[in-house]
């Protein structure tokens, strides 16, 4: 079959953010691929820079700019696409393909839409007619209506009786969803999706119904399958992204799977679906009369978070699939990718059981609402594989955060505490759910008050008795009767050698030891799509304790493992994919077999043609350990995906295995504050003042002999955690009190806090200690921010020469001293052109992609190289063009959590532009991030302190002069019109009329500056995220409308200007190849 | 712990340690692998396995315990043994009445759980399907093919069973057939009367309007009556419609020739495909043995889309048609479902469609 398309147009999802993160750049990325091989032209526009899918080799041209109708059509109109692809970018892309198609544009350059029609999708979006079309084919939906506002919803609600499920239509992940059992909380509700959305859908709430998804695929000549089915471990009413959730369904008999297999397919059919669709149900555990009772809740035309889920579970590469499909192929004429005998029509059998675990950061924002519910709010996932439901819900509870042992590993204070995360589902519920167990409750009870499934709550059960036996057996024998079978049994149940260890107070190395002595290795097993039935060619595997043989040989000195990024999290995302997958990529061009290792289903990383050797586990000492020990590979790549692998140099040198690159001593060099101070002491290099502490009282002398403000922080961190600024002795007392430990153990560290200095990034390859590629970028704020939320611009804008020279003198003599080979990356503050170092990496950084983007040099092949001792000095050539890179923050989710940039990262994801200067990739830049108005010449400024009044006087004439209308809180109002600039008074909050919050609500202006006083003006311990603020009042309503906020002076500054050089039809559409000359 | 331990011996000489619930017995079969990820009960009671011990390669075997009698596929557990990775002894399901284990302890048939199942099934894709034995304790019993006898006398029904009002009759020639072809049957209408696997259906005295050949166990050439009465039923120009040994019978009677495959088709993910609309669909499969050449006058209805296998042939013009896969399901996809109403349309016993021909 000849392709009738020449140039395909893709769009993707843009920036990570909640309820849409890594796994389009999965589903892109594989669509691509199809296509190119079909020798089709592929244009990708997508803003996310740190992408796998924007490299410059995959599509042929790539678009970092907004997903959104204005620069969609621009490029549409510069490219002449013959036909796009909507269903890969997630709901961005599919609700800016929908709006375009609505509005004729396709149809106007003759661009045709591949694969679902619209119209299906239209259907499925419109939660009213889609109701009405499933009963129509007979398919069971709950009894529901449709309201536009608080007063109809009240009528549909007595019409179906509470309690009630409120869903916002056309809104991503369950946004602005909940359940309400009574009149005023559906009002509130109800009021909160409507600011969202024009239309809420109420139903019947399924109380305790198990919810069951299905991943469909169909091709245009009708012939369907479906991929996979999963089983929520939660009820329904916890949205399926913040469930447990496992492969394939345990607890539905035959009838039950296969009866919602045909209404799935039957959907899918009636909606003539050519690609990928996800159907949801909620299945009735105890129907009346024995027969099949269940609802459809959600269908989604597209591929989602759960397609990926499932493609990763089974080894199906549905994305591939449905981009082939799209063209017009039959799911015949489709290799399985895995045995590469059969054919893509066919389910896959599974032999192995897959439980998702959510990782959630609620910590990370102040005032975040611990409790889940329908609307999600976790910002990443881990998949564990095992051949027994023990054994993957133990691991996926380790590959969550790293720092937790086993499900039995909790730090529940007291009864009542466990009660109450048994009571309301929050991330912390399956732990309490285990600890209930530990204290006599029963599965009935545990089952009646959580409503889990039992079968699910028995197998917890059998893990806890485990430990209990264990435990009692072992009570003051330190393991020393720990028999053969026992340990194996403990394995089987999940168990990791820490915990063992733990458990009869031998280390982790004992009982690894002890282990390795008695011959209790795990297997290594392939997922080969077919239960074994037909061998399989591709080495996608994972390890279990259930089994007496191994599916693949060693590959043996040839062979690199290189660890993953795990979960994605706050301060930890897609960029470290990036790099890990670049790298796994770069190892085959120099002869050797990358084996990479990581946990995450929403990455290309563990994409089954990434790699030689793809092992979906996790990231920790022992799961690392015993793969190398059975590969006996020639190496481990830690320093490319992020700090959870880096952390494991000293354990993994330790055992005696080859670290490539820079030596685990000088990575301790680095990472210990101690040797590392010392080490720029000898250097004479500046840092800041800084001291660790075990004792309050010299933490304090430390803290009035340096002069506030401070920061305090614990060692060995990522992205902030628990870091605080503290501006006086009481906020130092009040923060140590209450989010930090200070003890011999858990010594804090407080450094001198330089105020109003710059932040420059400096990222960098070195072999044997001399310096290979560099480049400095720089943060637009001021330091303070974490430089995962800063806007950060390459090349820098407002840096002396002399500085930039410093930086690399500097650099070099770090390189030379830690003799690194491989990435690094030094965070410097500089105050009057004095740089300090106020951090060193010797991993690559989060900025590697966006710069490897910005000067077009793969950094991670040129860490390859460096391993390899291949790679050569790097010339600076002076970048053609400016490129800035914007945070995207996901506060919208978040009830309760405080939208301010400060020292701890919040930020989920990243946009990044091209412009050709600075103002132009800003603004690009910073729509790509935020829906932004361009006709509306209505702004809100709340203005703090004087310093930030006086700093603002000229940006405010500016905005004056672009034509803006004004609004101001009353101190900043009084300012501006002091200044000559007019401006309308607005009431902080409810106090009169007219108010921010009402301008905001009304949605009146097209963006808000909000500024905090500076922080040294507070005088009390007030802290950001106490309700009662009024700033936070409109932050809060801000961001809760979708409307561009900015908390930052120095950022607010800088847009403001940008809009006074560009209008929107200024912006150039230019492709990330011309922006780089090369054509 | 001790006294639960048994062995499973392959005719190869390999042993696997095991732990052993339900009864604790020796017994001999062929041994042969299942990837479906449902539906033990109605596989278990599928006659279709009789003399074969069975291995699951879903490591989690139980989940969902053992419903009423009602609701399996004949009255029994048909399988000699079953091997699984994990043994659930927690079920949790509304139309659980009892544990598998309970069940096989109540049928007398040997339960076993040997982790590596992964293992053993590699083994018999890669060498076939292989004779086997469970043994417990020091009681040695002989390996046994049960291919080399008749074992469709061992599940055919002994006396004509009656089902259903309806007007018109089809006649059920009982190889090992799973109830499940009755309830369709029945959903559409009919009355349906199961035979004895040997009746001469040509010489009924009772008025009847197609015959259907079930499915059953073992190798086809060993049914030789069933065989020569299908010769008969063609040559009375009876539609006839042939459920996978059905298939094969139905082959061999017309001058087609049937032969057994390496590891055979045992799962629910089976891929088929219309030969003449290129229309794809998954079936549920249970065989060892498969339909070479097809006789004159039929010709390929379905194939496999993964090794090309036959999976159906049908007549011409006449309404004389099989599959070799499962249309009724149970366990499976209920995909094929329509191939009841082709037959029955093709043989005048149902209406067509007003936009079907």
């Amino acid at each position: 079959m000849s392709n009738k398309f020449k140039k395909i147009l893709v769009l993707g999802s843009g920036a990570l953010k909640i309820g849409e993160a890594g796994e389009f750049d999965y589903s892109g990325s594989q669509a691509i691929k199809a296509l190119r091989e079909e020798n089709i032209k592929v244009i990708l526009i997508n803003p996310n820079i740190a992408t796998y899918q924007t490299s410059k080799d995959l599509a042929d041209e790539v678009y970092f700019l907004p997903v959104s109708d204005y620069f969609v059509e621009k490029v549409i109109q510069k490219e002449k696409p013959d036909a796009a692809l909507l269903s890969f970018g997630g709901q961005t892309a599919l609700n800016c393909g929908f709006s375009l198609a609505r509005r004729g544009i396709f149809k106007k350059y003759g661009v045709e839409i591949l694969g679902t029609p619209i119209e299906a999708i239209g259907l499925t979006e419109d939660r009213e007619k889609f109701a009405k079309h499933l009963k129509k084919i007979g398919v069971p939906v709950p009894s529901s209506g449709a309201a536009t506002s608080v007063s109809a919803a009240k009528e549909v609600a007595e019409k179906i009786g509470f309690p009630l499920m409120v869903r916002a239509a056309f809104a991503l992940g369950g946004q602005k969803s909940g359940v309400a059992y009574n009149g005023a909380e559906l009002e509130k509700i109800v009021s909160g999706a409507l600011a969202l959305s024009p239309q809420v859908l109420i139903e019947k709430y399924l109380h305790h119904f198990k919810e069951i998804e299905y991943e469909v695929v169909r091709d245009r000549y009708g012939n369907t399958v479906t991929v996979c089915n999963m089983e929520n471990l939660d009820p329904l009413g916890i949205h399926t992204g913040d469930s447990i959730v496992v492969a394939p369904s345990q607890t539905l008999n035959n009838a039950e799977y296969h009866g919602l297999r045909e209404a799935s397919i039957k959907i899918v059919e009636s909606l003539k679906i050519v690609g990928e669709c996800n159907v949801q149900f909620a299945l009735n555990p105890k129907p009346v009369n024995g027969k099949l009772d269940y609802f459809v809740i959600e269908v989604n035309a597209r591929l989602s978070r759960s397609s990926a889920l499932a493609s990763k579970a089974t080894g199906y590469p549905l994305a591939y699939v449905a981009a082939k499909l799209a063209l017009g192929k039959s799911l015949l004429q489709i290799k399985n990718k895995i045995t590469k005998i059969t054919q893509s029509f066919f389910e896959p059998s599974l032999d192995y059981i897959v439980v998702k675990m959510p990782r959630w950061d609620l910590q990370k924002f102040k005032g975040a609402v611990e409790e889940i519910g329908s609307a999600m709010k976790s910002v990443g996932e881990v998949m564990a594989i095992g051949r027994s439901f023990e054994e993957a819900l133990q691991k996926a509870v380790r590959m969550q955060t790293g720092a937790i042992e086993g499900v039995t590993d909790n730090g529940f204070e007291s009864v009542a505490e466990t009660k109450k995360f048994l009571r309301i589902p929050t991330p912390r519920r399956v732990f309490a759910v285990a600890e209930s167990m530990r204290s006599g409750m029963s599965v009935r009870e545990i089952h009646k008050i959580t409503g889990i499934d039992p079968w699910f709550l028995y197998r917890i059960q059998n893990i806890v008795e485990v430990e209990i036996r264990f435990r009692r057996q072992g009570r003051g024998r330190r393991g020393k009767n720990l028999s053969r079978e026992f340990l194996i049994e403990l394995k089987q149940v999940g168990f990791s050698d820490k915990k063992i260890g733990k458990l009869c107070g031998r280390t982790e190395f004992e009982i690894r030891n002890l282990r390795k002595k008695l011959k209790i290795l795990p297997s290594v097993f392939n997922i080969d799509t077919l239960a074994g039935e037909f061998p399989a060619e591709t080495n996608y595997l994972y390890l279990t304790y259930h089994g007496s043989h191994h599916d693949a040989l060693p590959l043996g000195k040839k062979g690199i493992l290189v660890l993953g990024s795990g979960p994605y999290h706050i301060g930890s995302s897609v960029e470290f994919d990036w790099s890990a997958v670049n790298v796994a990529l770069a190892l085959r061009k120099y002869g050797r077999k990358s084996i990479i290792i990581n946990c995450n289903p929403e990455t290309v990383s563990t994409d089954y043609d990434m790699s030689d050797r793809l092992y979906f586990e996790n990231i920790s000492f022992e799961t690392v350990a015993d793969i190398y020990e059975f590969e006996n590979p020639g190496g481990v790549i830690i320093s490319v995906g992020g700090q959870r692998p880096n952390n494991l140099a000293e354990k993994i040198f330790r055992e005696g295995f080859h670290i490539l690159g820079t030596q685990a001593k000088n990575i301790d060099r680095a990472e210990d504050r101690n040797k590392f101070s010392a080490l720029l002491d000898k250097l004479f290099i500046r840092q800041p003042v800084w001291q660790s502490f075990t004792h309050m009282t010299e933490a304090e002398e430390f803290a009035e002999k340096e002069g506030y403000p401070i920061l305090v922080r614990p060692s060995y961190v990522l992205s902030g955690s628990a870091m605080r600024v503290c501006y006086n002795r009481l906020q130092l007392l009040d923060f140590i009190k209450k989010a930090a430990v200070l003890s011999p153990e858990y010594p804090v560290t407080i450094s001198k806090y330089i105020e109003n200095a710059k932040e420059l990034e400096f990222d960098a390859v070195a072999q044997n200690g001399e310096l290979i590629v560099y480049g400095i970028s720089e943060h637009v704020e001021n330091a303070g921010v974490h430089s995962g939320d800063a806007t950060i611009v390459y090349p820098s804008q407002r840096v002396y020469a002399s500085t930039e020279f410093q930086l690399r003198r500097i650099s070099k003599k770090i390189a030379r001293e830690l003799n690194i080979t491989g990435p690094f990356n030094i965070q410097f503050l500089v105050k009057d052109n004095h740089p300090y170092v106020i951090e060193v990496n010797l991993r690559a950084s989060r900025t590697f992609p966006f710069l490897s983007k910005a000067m077009n040099v793969n950094f991670p092949e040129v860490v390859v190289q460096s391993f390899f001792g291949l790679a050569k000095k790097h010339l600076f050539a002076y970048p053609k063009s400016v490129l800035v890179k914007s945070p995207q923050f996901s506060f919208a989710r978040l009830l309760g959590a405080d939208p301010i940039l400060r020292v701890e990262m919040s930020s989920t994801g990243e946009v990044a532009a091209f412009g050709d200067d600075y103002d132009e990739a800003i603004l690009k830049s910073i729509f790509s991030a935020h829906k932004f108005d361009f006709k509306n010449k209505n702004v809100l400024l709340s203005l703090g302190g004087d310093l930030n009044k006086a700093k603002f006087i000229e940006t405010g004439r500016l905005l004056e002069n672009l034509g803006y209308k004004i609004f101001a809180t009353d101190h900043t109002a009084e300012f501006l019109r002091n200044q000559k600039i007019v401006c309308t008074k607005v009431f902080k909050a409810y106090q009169g009329s007219p108010s921010a919050l009402l301008v905001i609500d009304r949605r009146q202006i097209a963006f808000v500056v909000n500024l905090s006083r500076a922080e040294g003006d507070r005088k009390r311990t007030e802290r950001p995220g106490s309700a009662a603020t009024d700033g936070f009042r409109i932050r809060r309503a801000a961001v809760d409308k979708e409307l561009p906020l900015f908390t930052d002076l120095h950022l607010a500054r800088a847009f403001i200007k940008a809009l006074g050089s560009y209008g929107l039809q200024g912006l150039k559409i230019k492709s990330y190849k011309e922006y780089l000359g090369e054509e | 712990m001790k006294n639960k331990t048994a062995k499973l011996i392959l005719k190869d000489g390999s042993e696997y340690e095991a732990r052993s619930f339900g009864v604790r017995k020796s017994v001999a079969g062929e041994v042969v692998f299942a990837t479906g990820m449902v539906g033990y009960p109605e596989m278990l009671t599928d006659p279709s396995f009789r003399g074969q011990i069975l291995v699951l390669t879903y490591p989690l075997v139980g989940n969902y315990g053992v419903p009423k009698k009602e609701n399996w596929e004949s009255d029994k557990i048909q399988v000699s043994g079953l091997i699984v990775s994990s043994y659930i002894d927690t079920p949790s399901h509304h139309m659980s009445v009892m544990t598998l284990e309970k069940w096989f302890k109540d049928q007398g048939v040997p339960l076993l759980e040997i982790k590596d199942t992964r293992l053993l099934t590699q083994k018999l894709r890669q060498e076939g399907v292989m004779l086997g034995k469970i043994s417990v304790g020091e009681n040695n019993i002989k390996f046994k093919d049960p291919n080399l006898r008749n074992l469709v006398v061992d599940v055919s029904t002994k006396e004509v069973l009656s089902f259903g009002e309806g007007k018109k009759t089809i006649v059920i020639i009982d190889c090992g057939e799973k109830k499940n072809i009755i309830s369709r049957l029945l959903l559409r209408g009919l009355k349906v009367m199961v035979v004895p696997w040997d009746s001469d259906v040509s010489k009924f005295d009772f008025p009847f309007d197609g015959v259907l050949i079930s499915n059953g166990p073992g190798d086809p050439k060993m049914a030789k009556k069933t065989i020569d009465n299908v010769k008969k039923i063609i040559k009375k120009n009876i539609p006839t419609l042939g459920i996978c040994l059905g298939n094969q019978i139905l082959a061999l009677a017309l001058g087609g020739t049937t032969y057994k495959l390496k590891f055979g088709h045992r799962s629910q993910n089976q891929p088929v495909v219309e030969h003449d609309t290129k229309k794809c669909y998954l079936t549920t499969q249970n065989h060892g043995f498969a339909v070479k050449k097809i006789p004159k006058g039929f010709k390929e209805w379905f194939y496999n889309a993964n090794d090309g296998t036959n999976e159906g042939i049908i007549h011409e013009s006449k309404p004389f048609m099989s599959v070799q896969f499962h249309p009724e399901a149970s366990p499976g996809p209920l995909d094929t479902d329509f191939v009841f109403d082709f037959f029955l349309r093709k043989a005048g016993l149902l209406k067509y469609k007003k936009n079907e021909q």
